[in-house]
């Protein structure tokens, strides 16, 4: 199918790997069925695009090309959201929110996006400890450097 | 919303295994202690509202493809 995205235009996607928040995010509980897309540049950010709506598209990273030591345990009820079966199955990503220069930049690690790649169900969870991880991590590139 | 008055000390349950306690009333501030399965998150509903906001504000930037492209 083809759908509008907020950054790329048209562009046609595989129905297969449309991943579904069943809650959506946090905040915007309407909109639940989400694609990933590439964006062509040299920094590791990905676009997550709703299939519904145009206007509503994230860019997203991994969390550990900016801390590497990002670590976190999945609450019972999270693996059960999500039918987890096994770790090995889950991905990780983490919502960025670009100012208009990369190191006003920053990136959500309180809340990050977790993404079972069996099912392709996701969902926004909450870090227990918010002392740790911040709402607003400042964008600095850890690993992954184009330089 | 139900509404229900406790005094320091007292506690109240929601379903069978969530029991929410009175510990300390000083001023305005209450303070709360709450018992729960681990698979039971807790969390200040700030915490909430701002990850709410921070989302919408991920959304809000209108000029995002000019700045990735300067950030190259």
């Amino acid at each position: 199918m083809i759908i509008e995205t907020k950054l790329l235009g048209e562009v046609e996607i595989n129905e297969s790997e449309i991943i579904t928040f069943e809650q959506g995010l946090l905040g915007l509980p309407e909109y639940k069925n989400y694609i990933l897309l590439s964006l062509d540049i040299d920094l590791p950010l990905a676009l997550l695009q709703s299939t519904e709506v145009a206007s509503i598209g994230f860019v997203i990273a991994f969390p550990y090309a900016f801390k590497k030591d990002f670590e976190f345990d999945l609450s019972e009820e999270d693996i059960q959201d999500l039918k987890i079966a096994s770790v090995e199955d889950v991905i990780t990503y983490a919502i960025v929110t670009l100012k208009e220069s990369f190191k006003d930049s920053t990136i959500n690690l309180l809340a990050p996006l977790v993404i079972n790649t069996k099912t392709n169900t996701a969902k926004q969870i909450v870090l227990q400890d918010n002392s740790q991880y911040s709402l607003q991590f400042p964008l600095q590139l850890e690993i992954g450097s184009a330089i | 919303m139900l509404v229900l008055s406790r005094k320091k000390g007292e506690s109240i349950m929601i379903g069978d295994q969530i029991e929410i306690k009175v510990l300390a009333i000083d001023g305005d501030q209450v303070k709360l202690g709450i018992v729960a399965p681990k698979s039971i998150k807790v969390h200040r509903s700030e915490i909430f509202e701002a990850i709410q906001e921070q989302n919408k504000e991920a959304l809000g930037n209108d000029n995002v493809l000019t700045i990735l492209n300067n950030m190259k």
